[in-house]
């Protein structure tokens, strides 16, 4: 552990479990200004159809179908899942476990240079004649899988070929996830003292590898009906375009989970700690995820319910899809009773995750419309989708993300964030965030499409174009309000005040090892004797019990 | 808000409408709850000086029912919507009720082809009419849309109605409406399909009887 590595082992080449994390979240924030950019665009196209967007120039419409499709590529697949998995994974997992590293570091180093090679080939289909893909982020064939029906050629194509590559690296990540936290937990770590993210980790991890095996299968048929002249989905040679969307979504709703629930685990480690009080129903919480994680792989059909599928199967994946909000509203309501007579210390972590939390419950509850079919025949592919997944996963993604940040930015670079530009922050992104997607619900129940670049096209629509040149202002706001942050996040990790080992006085062990931990993480292993969240406890004086500190010394002797 | 949607005027989107309206008052009962609820725990047990938490895991079942009723609370509406929900699919989605209207509507990049059947009332036959993106039906009368796609998906919408259907290549997918009142009406795309998706819109005529008749007279004039 104590060999001096040189600059490239060091900050490129690592196997430290906590630079690799960090380089995905590089990546990840590198890649939110791209998707921060493609929603800049789209609404301002959406408000002001075919005038110049400032700083950019006018949008034609394939332009805008590629806008569309990106935003959604990027934002799931090179935000949310480097950052919200493989970051806070990455770093979290070893930290929390008292392990000192994963179980494959150089698997872990292996996995992030794949997934920078799929950032790059992403990149790279930007810039090929055609332009990026055009066919939606969920690739619906035969739009997807002809070149004459998009005008797009190597674009897809690459767009297929960066997302196999993020799968792969992303399996690699699941193993290294499962693996370490099976095998590498300090003594006394059972699996019932794990804290609840690294819970939601590894159920993340589990969906994950169990999901995208369809997918994968079904991405090689596409590129080979793009690239060999096959028919699978293309009905002239035989082929089936509705097998494309049962493969995509028997993925894509645990997907949807993979991203959610380390968003969850985020609010569920930073709301204890600043309420001092344990997280109500641990137990009760892991069988609900794991109850939850299950329902993901029987509702995918609740995204073809009008796709022509038969109408007999609609009704079975409502009611599954209907009551996978049973394991959520648990967790809801654990997360609301633990704020029950608790002592609320509103920082910046916090703030955010009680945003998460209300913002969730919106986002959870418009999902009772969505999952119920006959709803779905009216607000199917329109707006309110768009609102109802937005307020899901950017509560996911972007307040629990923020929370995760802010709650171990000192455990990542040793140093404190300001909590003033947190909080400022925090409010002007939890007010445009709003105010930006609660009027998007009623411009889908005017019955505005999805991915259409001019709502002026239609009659019925104009009436809506005030509400949209509204969002288009709270957007553009909202992405504004990002500015502070990235002030924050650069200034306080050169200037910020050094951060002591545990400024939060929490319990779980990542805050026992030094800020920030060196390579190999403890100076001794840790030894675990309770459960992760024991704050306010009877058994000590102070209003916090580390899950390391032995009460007596002889309950030290027993260990 | 609560005059959002746009004017139904078919016979199944009352119902519809009303079943979205029972999952509102449910899923906004519930919003208000949770919602007013960690509002008011935020300003009661915020951190003041002397304070200190209460030790509640919420391990024992004793304290676990405080989140277990309301989830069996959950678990009952969850069911009563689905009920509802079923009734209204089978209306809407189960069987077809019987119609001597059939009209094809075939979709291609972008535009609808719509193919009126003629006097005859068959499809596919010599006094077939083609219209593009013109849907003329008379009211008060169930009508069939046979759905065909010629190359890529898309999605034959019909707000008013609260129709929406995708159109998939290689399918024949037929759906119905009955129209209650007379008016033009727009038919968007609503799965993206390509550069000129937006803007892929035709026009749904819905008639009196008595016009209808003079429509249908214009178009077949050899026929009496």
């Amino acid at each position: 552990m104590s060999e001096k590595l040189g600059f490239w082992r060091t900050y490129l080449f690592s196997t430290d479990h906590k630079t690799i994390a960090k380089q995905y979240f590089t990546l990840g924030l590198l890649w939110a200004i791209v998707g921060g950019l493609t929603a800049y665009l789209m609404r301002w196209q959406l408000a002001f159809p075919d005038t110049e967007v400032p700083g950019w120039g006018f949008i034609a419409p394939d332009f805008y179908n590629m806008l569309v499709t990106m935003h959604g590529t990027i934002l799931v697949f090179f935000v949310a899942m480097p950052i919200l998995l493989a970051t806070f994974g990455n770093f979290l997992i070893p930290l929390m476990i008292g392990a000192r590293d994963m179980a494959f570091p150089r698997l872990n180093m292996l996995s992030f240079w794949v997934f920078a090679l799929a950032s790059l080939v992403l990149l790279i289909s930007f810039f090929v004649p055609g332009g990026a893909a055009s066919a939606g982020w969920t690739g619906y064939p035969p739009l997807s899988a002809k070149a004459d029906y998009t005008g797009v050629g190597w674009g897809i194509n690459l767009w297929i070929l960066a997302l196999a590559l993020e799968f792969i690296s992303f399996l690699m990540g699941g193993i290294n996830f499962l693996t370490t936290t099976i095998n590498l937990r300090a003594p006394g770590m059972t699996f019932f003292r794990l804290p609840l993210i690294i819970w939601m980790q590894i159920t993340a991890a589990v969906l994950f590898m169990l999901s995208v095996g369809p997918l994968i299968a079904g991405a090689v048929m596409l590129l080979m009906d793009r690239t060999l002249g096959t028919t699978f989905y293309l009905p002239e040679g035989g082929g089936e375009p509705l097998l494309w969307q049962h493969l995509f979504w028997f993925f894509g709703h645990p997907e949807v989970y993979v991203i959610l629930l380390p968003g969850l685990g985020m609010v569920l480690e930073t709301m204890p700690a600043f309420s001092r009080k344990p997280i109500f129903g641990y137990r009760p919480i892991i069988y609900s995820t794991i109850a939850a994680g299950i329902l993901s792989f029987i509702v995918w059909a609740h995204h073809q319910f009008i796709s022509g599928m038969d109408p007999r199967l609609a009704m079975p994946f409502s009611i599954t899809t209907i009551i996978i909000s049973v394991p959520f509203a648990l967790i809801v309501f654990a997360m609301i009773a633990t704020l029950w007579r608790a002592s609320i210390h509103f920082s910046t972590p916090m703030l955010f995750a009680l945003g998460t939390l209300s913002v969730f419950i919106l986002g959870g509850l418009t999902g009772i419309f969505n999952g119920s079919a006959p709803i779905d025949i009216y607000i199917h592919d329109t707006y309110f989708v768009v609102a109802h997944f937005h307020y899901t996963l950017f509560s996911a993604t972007f307040f629990a993300g923020f929370a995760g940040i802010t709650y171990w930015f000192p455990k990542m670079f040793g140093r404190m964030m300001n909590e003033t530009l947190g909080k400022i922050h925090f409010w002007l992104t939890f007010i445009f965030f709003n105010a930006t997607f609660i009027p998007m619900h009623f411009v889908g129940l005017g019955g505005m499409m999805r991915r259409i670049a001019n709502p002026m096209e239609y009659e019925f629509l104009k009436s809506l174009q005030p509400v949209n040149e509204f969002i288009t202002v709270c957007a553009i706001l909202l992405l504004i309000s990002q500015i502070p942050f990235v002030v924050n996040f650069l200034w306080s990790m050169i200037r910020g005040s050094v951060a002591e080992r545990n400024p939060w006085q929490a319990n779980t062990l990542e805050w026992s090892a030094p800020s920030p931990p060196p390579h190999g993480n403890f100076e001794t292993i840790p030894v675990v004797y309770r459960s992760p969240y024991e704050y306010s406890s009877p058994e000590a004086t102070e209003d916090w019990l580390p899950q390391d500190r032995p009460l007596t010394p002889s309950a030290a002797a027993r260990q | 808000m609560l005059n959002w949607f746009p004017e139904n005027i078919s016979t199944f989107g009352g119902e519809i409408d009303s079943l979205f309206y029972l999952i509102l008052y449910i899923t906004g009962a519930w919003f208000i709850a949770t919602e007013g609820l960690i509002v008011f725990f935020l300003i009661r047990f915020r951190r003041r000086q002397g304070s200190k938490a209460a030790y509640l895991p919420g391990e024992t079942l004793r304290q676990a029912s405080w989140i277990l009723v309301p989830c069996v609370v959950v678990l009952v509406l969850d069911l009563w919507i689905d009920f509802r929900g079923a009734a209204v699919w089978a209306k809407v989605k189960g069987g077809m009720p019987p119609s001597d209207l059939r009209i094809q509507v075939t979709a291609k990049q972008f535009n609808w082809e719509i193919v009126y059947p003629g006097p005859d009332g068959k499809l596919g036959t010599a006094d077939d009419l083609l219209m593009e993106n013109e849907l003329h039906v008379p009211a008060g009368k169930v009508v069939h849309v046979v759905l065909k796609s010629k190359d890529v998906i898309h999605s034959f919408f019909l707000p008013n109605l609260r129709l929406k259907q995708d159109i998939v290549p290689g399918r024949e997918i037929e759906a119905w409406f009955e129209a209650t009142k007379p008016g033009k009406y727009e038919i968007p795309c609503a799965e993206l399909c390509g550069f000129g998706h937006s803007g892929m819109n035709g026009w749904l005529h819905v008639h009196t009887a008595d016009d209808y008749a003079k429509w249908v007279r214009e178009q077949w004039p050899s026929e009496k």
